[in-house]
């Protein structure tokens, strides 16, 4: 039941969209004006909109539950799931505490509305940073709570006895004395008449009976047949396909068009001109790209005509002696490095990243008489609005966002370029267009994780410890241009977080350098965001540290912890899982790296093998993790697995270069990915925790990469400063 | 150029160029949108269908190569003794994350138990490493063929 929900939910073609957008408008206002604040602030639950009104009187508590007369329970979940799992573990909040079971409920998208849906942590409607659980842990709970406590006073009422008496259980109300039952459905008419309470109490974590349980993902069996429908799978009548092509110059213009020859092609509609692109419009994709081939097309590259990586990182070298802004001061850097022992520095890389999420970018637009609806899987639906809204000119109000399962956000959806792009191309047409991007373009005009390069410096005392720590971080600000409130003083926080690490040292001064690249070259969130930039750099320099004290590096990084912390509870759990002291053989070499981010304590070990050729082969990782309290504890390991592969990727392969102003990467045989033959074996270990949840999705990427190239060290004595790794430097010689 | 070709058992008839990839006929023209387009170059096994039980990247199959062989997708590999295994395995092993890629891991794994029911660790990477999985979900991949092969032994 729950799976038909799954893709009608977000207007399947069977269901076209008049109707389906049509009460979804009408629920929205109708919430929008009953509600107040953020969350369960809707005071008293109405009749909501006119097709629901057939029904009458559906219960609404609030924004994420609807519970009809049938007795059908609809959990709207306010996160995108774009298989970090969370559609099941926002689902299981609100189940918990309401009392129904997964197999009841009914799931929907959010529809687009900040006030109703924004993630309290981050302020608006987002799913990233890997904060849906530790932002909605609390509302959707209280949510489940508040339905179910009025369902139970509506039963009492009915039967005239005490609350007390009454218990709510798998979507029923039972009056325990006398074993009388009824469904919720059947309570659904009188709980709207009944006042919300203010204050309900949530059930003790020991009474939980699906929070921190092992349950099955409510997306998996869709996903496996075929059925789900990812954003590019929509079908609208009368739709057709757009194949697009931006200027391959980062930045450019389209200078002349000669279409002629694309208009012969058999399929071939129509061909659309932008200031900064060309798009075919065909009856399917194939014809469509026959159609772009086909196009006799003349760029102006403009100013970054002949940008290379060589100048990107020539001005991030320059910027890097410019005035800083302080991020974090401790102590007093400059004495305690007069006073070392001996002072290390070192300068550390990262390049420029694509996502290359699966589902290629894609959106489908229809502009008609009456506004805009847009098809797409985005991890921003009030954004995705607000862009139609702007290309078009149309009011929020004539903008339908329709949104979906992503194929794969890992930060490409977090940003709605695709979208605005789709638009334009749809305002040039009288019928609902799919725009398609290729792979290349995907790769090629993609928004990426900017190149950074930071400046460490450690002072060292006789000992070999740090006594002074500094970390100057250089490069391009996501925030500044991404949410510029959060953007103060110069600072991105982002871009600096953790930039020393979770260690106790007596003397610290991070600071940071904004540094954008030429306009065109976009940079943006990437799995893993600023912690998987800081981490690299700071577990490979402590790691360094470790080395010039001659000191194991376990032992050293848990001198530099609190005794008996979260911190150092994973290092110890992860150096004993790993046989962090056993021996390896010759050309094989063990890697330590650890994070607190997110709310979440980790720490890796990984096993690597470097041949004579100097490939680099990852054969095993393993990993502690306290993410405090779980939900759903399965679901937790397959993101910790899948981000080591998503960040072993990136260290063994990952980098975008740029040459005569063009991106050099194109498909996956030039930005490659890694592969089944070439994963580790990965073994995960949860640390029980009854702390609040933290993050998950990120931490797993954002400690690998350090733990590789600190194996590579111990395997080969080379140290790494640069990803991706570069296995020329690794030839045994 | 009118083409017949027989998918998931149904004689279909399309109209499109000789060189027209399986792929978007199936996608575009049939409206069958389990199989997946991940690269259009063969290079990462999202559109992965069958074409008389063996696994073929559609993104660079012409249809005018396809001729009465018999096409399986996404959508019909459940109702092969394989494919129903393979899915029941990918369920109870929870491999899903996106699931973007795994309409074409699911078919690459159901033509490798046909060709090779007990397949090693080595033949299974060797099997699986046409498929890209950017959520990372290989070693549960690796688990659930193992899973599938061995209740092949029990039915």
């Amino acid at each position: 039941m729950l799976l038909d929900r799954f893709s009608a939910n977000a207007d399947s073609p069977d269901d076209p969209m008049p109707e389906s957008h049509l009460s979804r408008r009408s629920f929205l206002s109708a919430s929008v004006a009953a509600g107040g604040g953020l969350l369960l602030s809707v005071t008293v639950p109405k009749v909501i909109g006119d097709a629901e009104a057939a029904e009458a009187n559906t219960f609404a508590p609030g924004a994420f539950i609807r519970i009809d007369r049938s007795g059908q329970v609809t959990l709207i979940i306010p996160q995108v799931e774009m298989g970090q799992g969370t559609y099941t573990s926002m689902a299981m909040l609100i189940a918990e505490e309401l009392e129904v079971e997964l197999k009841q409920v009914h799931i929907e998208h959010a529809p687009p509305d900040d006030e109703l849906y924004g993630n309290p942590l981050l302020g608006f409607q987002v799913t990233g940073g890997s904060t849906s659980v530790r932002a909605f842990w609390e509302p959707l709970r209280r949510a489940g709570a508040t339905a179910r406590s009025m369902l139970v006073s509506a039963a009492a009422e009915t039967w005239q006895v005490g609350e007390g008496s009454c218990r709510a259980e798998s979507g029923e109300v039972i009056h325990l004395p006398t074993h009388r039952k009824l469904t919720y459905g059947s309570l659904a008419d009188k709980a709207t008449t009944l006042p919300m309470p203010n204050n309900v109490t949530l059930k003790d974590p020991k009474d939980f009976k699906l929070i921190g349980k092992p349950v099955k993902r409510l997306d998996a069996p869709d996903k496996v047949n075929g059925k789900a429908e990812f954003g590019i799978d929509v079908k609208i009548p009368g739709m057709k396909i757009a194949a697009v092509a931006a200027c391959p110059v980062i930045g450019g213009k389209l200078a002349r068009l000669d279409d002629s020859k694309a208009k012969a092609i058999k399929g071939v509609h129509q061909i659309v001109r932008l200031d900064d692109a060309v798009a075919v419009i065909a009856d399917h994709m194939w014809a469509a790209k026959k159609g772009l081939a086909a196009l006799d097309v003349t760029w102006d590259g403009g100013t970054n005509a002949h940008f290379s990586t060589a100048d990107l990182i020539t001005q991030l070298e320059e910027a890097a002696n410019r005035p800083a802004v302080i991020a974090q001061q401790k102590g007093d850097v400059r004495k305690a490095m007069v006073n070392a022992a001996r002072t290390i520095e070192a300068v550390y890389q990262l390049p420029l990243l694509a996502h290359a999420a699966m589902e290629p970018m894609n959106c489908t637009v229809h502009v008609h008489s009456d506004g805009c609806d847009v098809w797409a899987g985005t991890q921003v639906a009030t954004r995705a609005r607000a862009t139609a809204s702007a290309v078009t000119g149309l009011p929020l109000e004539k903008v339908w966002i329709h949104n979906h399962l992503l194929g794969g956000g890992f930060g490409r959806r977090l940003d709605v370029d695709g979208i605005t792009r789709a638009v334009q191309i749809a305002q040039q047409v009288n019928f609902p267009i799919k725009v398609v991007w290729t792979r290349e373009e995907d790769i090629q005009h993609d928004i990426y994780r900017p190149y950074y390069y930071d400046r460490l410096a450690a002072g060292l005392d006789a000992e070999g410890m740090p006594i002074a720590w500094t970390h100057r971080v250089v490069g391009s600000s996501i925030l500044a241009r991404w949410a510029p409130p959060m953007f103060v003083n110069g600072l991105d926080s982002d871009a600096v977080e953790g930039a020393a690490g979770p260690y106790n040292f007596p003397n610290i001064l991070v600071d940071y350098v904004r540094q954008e690249p030429p306009p065109g070259l976009t940079t943006g969130w990437w799995r893993g965001v600023g912690m998987t930039h800081n981490a690299f750099m700071v577990e490979g320099f402590i790691d360094e540290l470790a080395a010039a004290a001659k000191k194991d590096p376990v032992d050293y990084r848990r001198v530099l912890l609190d005794k008996g912390s979260r911190a150092s509870a994973v290092l110890d759990l992860v150096a004993e899982k790993a046989g962090w002291s056993k021996a390896l053989p010759n050309g094989m070499g063990r890697g330590i790296a650890m994070m607190f981010g997110f709310g979440t304590y980790i720490a890796q070990v990984a096993e690597v093998a470097v041949a004579k050729d100097g490939e680099v082969r990852v054969q095993r990782v393993v990993c502690a993790v306290d993410c405090g309290r779980t939900v759903n504890p399965d679901t937790i390991k397959a993101q910790i697995e899948g981000g080591i592969m998503f960040g072993t990727t990136a260290a063994l392969y990952g980098e975008i270069t740029l040459k005569e102003g063009r991106i050099v990467q194109s498909n996956f045989d030039t930005y490659q990915m890694l592969r089944i033959n070439e994963a580790p074996t990965i073994e995960v270990f949860l640390i029980e925790s009854d702390a609040e949840p933290g993050g998950i999705g990120e931490p797993g990427t954002a400690a690998i990469a350090p733990a590789i190239v600190n194996a590579i060290f111990a395997a080969t004595g080379k140290r790494l400063r640069k990803l991706p790794v570069e296995t020329q430097q690794l030839k045994a010689v | 150029m009118t083409y017949k070709i027989k998918v998931n058992g149904m004689d279909r008839t399309v109209d499109v160029d000789a060189d027209t990839p399986l792929l978007w006929v199936l996608r575009d023209v049939l409206g069958m949108t389990g199989t997946k387009f991940g690269c259009g170059m063969a290079l990462c096994g999202a559109c992965t269908v069958h074409l008389d039980r063996s696994p073929v990247r559609s993104c660079v199959t012409p249809i005018e190569n396809v001729g009465t062989s018999a096409i399986i997708t996404i959508e019909a590999i459940g109702d092969t003794p394989a494919g129903k295994r393979i899915q029941k395995a990918w369920l109870d092993r929870e491999v899903v994350q996106c699931g973007y890629c795994q309409s074409g891991q699911v078919m690459s794994a159901s033509a490798l138990l046909v060709s090779n029911p007990h397949p090693s660790d080595s033949e299974i990477d060797d099997a699986m490493s046409g498929n890209i999985c950017r959520c990372g979900t290989y070693v549960r991949i690796r688990e659930a063929i193992k899973q599938a092969a061995q209740s092949g032994d029990n039915e």
